[in-house]
């Protein structure tokens, strides 16, 4: 239910008074209004949340949080795949 | 997908999970409050790379499974009638009511529509000025936004025949409910990302503070999920009890005002029921009264209507934390996703549905 999907603004129209976004998510584009992200341009990431972007992804911190990570990754192995779901059989 | 695939790396996982690991001296209980990460940890399998030390419990972060018993109701009463348009989110449509659920209503030829966003609710009442359309607006603050926007423009237009059936409910008041339990079990919490994207964590700062308890906003991912985990491991080994923040990507310390400021407009704060748990003061928010046109509480008389949970089910402790959907009796047995007894068994993020879809039941029984 607060699920948000980070996704990137193609382009950006004006319509009543709202900036409406094109957002691309992996292969799927979607419309979304970015009323609460008045600074969020094309080429932004923006999480969306039913039909409005609710942030701006930051990806300066995006990228130290993964780096910090991935010097943590001394180990490998495996363990991680999504597990099958029981229910769709 | 960019911010997705690199927070779901095996290797990175692994080190995290070594980290913890090492971390560990002692037992502890940590709680994510967010249906969506139990439904990521379940998922992902991470509750099993923790060493056995680390205990996680779910908490009543799933909008759908707390609806209380009487808002089900009123939806179903609604969307009975003629000339109305009941619009939803898709998951409620499966949630007992006392009776009878929104999709038996559907069935029977009722006008009940599944939407993505409550803006596609208000094009289906500017194309159909003869039926009266009512938008089922639950969810917590991450939805309340995009809910209140709905109602703001219905009113600027004019919509007479829009309303919503509003049963918002917010974290902190819960999370207050929980850890003031003379049964809590519960030593860290993972705050809820996308909430506190639009509240910022301010008020979790409070709770860390009042009750001295370790927090950490978390996100999503596998990866900010354990790395939420290992922070909330280190404050609790190191004696720290304070609110940080894992998911700096979205989250801010102030969170999104304009979003805030659509909320406080249309939205006033207000006491709430919440199913499995009950009344929590000032834990839900309810339309202010310049917006009584569009309140589907005062548009429709629907009279008092109260209604009693299913004996069976143990939600209320599965919500609070205090048993696992494996100690309900009914689990997997009369209570499966196909014949829900509760609402966690409902959302594919009540804990309930988790556990039985990723054969939790399996392993234990
Ligand atoms: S398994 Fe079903 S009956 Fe048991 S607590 Fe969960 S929802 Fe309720």
């Amino acid at each position: 239910m607060c699920l948000a999907v980070p996704g990137k603004i193609l382009d950006v129209k004006e319509c009543n008074g709202s900036r409406i976004a094109r957002v691309q998510f992996g292969g799927v584009t979607r419309e979304a209004y970015l009323d609460f992200v008045p600074d969020a341009a094309v080429g932004d990431y923006v999480m969306v949340h039913v039909g409005f972007a609710i942030s701006r992804v930051d990806s300066e911190e995006a990228e130290r949080t993964y780096r910090l990570l991935e010097s943590l990754s001394l180990l490998e192995g495996e363990g991680l795949t999504p597990a099958e779901d029981a229910s769709a059989e | 997908m960019r911010f997705i695939d690199e927070y779901r790396d095996q290797r990175i996982a692994q080190g995290l999970a070594a980290e913890i690991r090492q971390r560990v001296t002692r037992s502890w209980v940590l709680m994510e409050i967010c249906g969506g990460q139990t439904h990521t940890l379940m998922r992902y399998g991470i509750d099993e790379l923790l060493p056995p030390q680390v205990e996680l419990v779910h908490g009543p972060g799933c909008p759908v499974c707390v609806t209380p018993l009487e808002m089900v109701d009123k939806a179903i009463e609604i969307a009975s009638r003629p000339g109305v348009a009941f619009v939803s989110y898709g998951d409620m449509l499966r949630v007992p009511g006392s009776r009878s659920d929104l999709f038996h209503v559907k069935a029977g030829g009722g006008d009940v529509r599944v939407v993505y966003s409550p803006l596609d609710a208000l094009k289906i009442a500017r194309a159909h000025p003869e039926r009266q359309v009512v938008f089922f607006g639950i969810g917590f603050e991450t939805t309340a936004p995009a809910n209140a926007m709905a109602v703001w423009h219905a009113r600027r237009e004019g919509l007479r025949n829009f309303s919503m059936l509003v049963s918002h409910v917010l974290v902190p008041p819960a999370i207050r409910l929980l850890l003031g339990s003379p049964h809590n079990r519960v030593q860290g919490f993972i705050a809820p990302g996308h909430v506190c994207t639009v509240m910022g964590y301010r008020e979790y700062e409070a709770l860390s503070y009042d009750f001295r308890v370790p927090i950490v906003v978390g996100g999503f991912e596998p990866l900010d999920l354990l790395e939420a985990i290992a922070m909330l491991v280190a404050q609790l080994e190191d004696g720290r009890a304070e609110a940080e923040n894992q998911y700096v990507r979205s989250v801010t310390y102030p969170g999104n005002r304009s979003a805030q400021r659509i909320m406080e407009e249309v939205f006033e704060v207000g006491d709430r029921k919440w199913r499995g748990i009950g009344f929590i003061p000032h834990s839900g928010l309810r339309l202010r009264p310049e917006f009584a046109a569009h309140d589907a509480e005062k548009v429709f008389d629907l009279g008092a209507l109260s209604a009693e949970e299913p004996v069976e089910c143990i939600s209320a402790q599965v919500l609070q934390g205090l048993r696992k959907p494996v100690d309900c009796p009914a689990f997997g047995r009369r209570c499966t996703p196909e014949t829900p007894l509760g609402a966690p068994m409902v959302s594919a993020e009540g804990a309930c549905a988790a556990y039985y879809q990723y054969r939790r039941h399996v392993a234990t029984s």
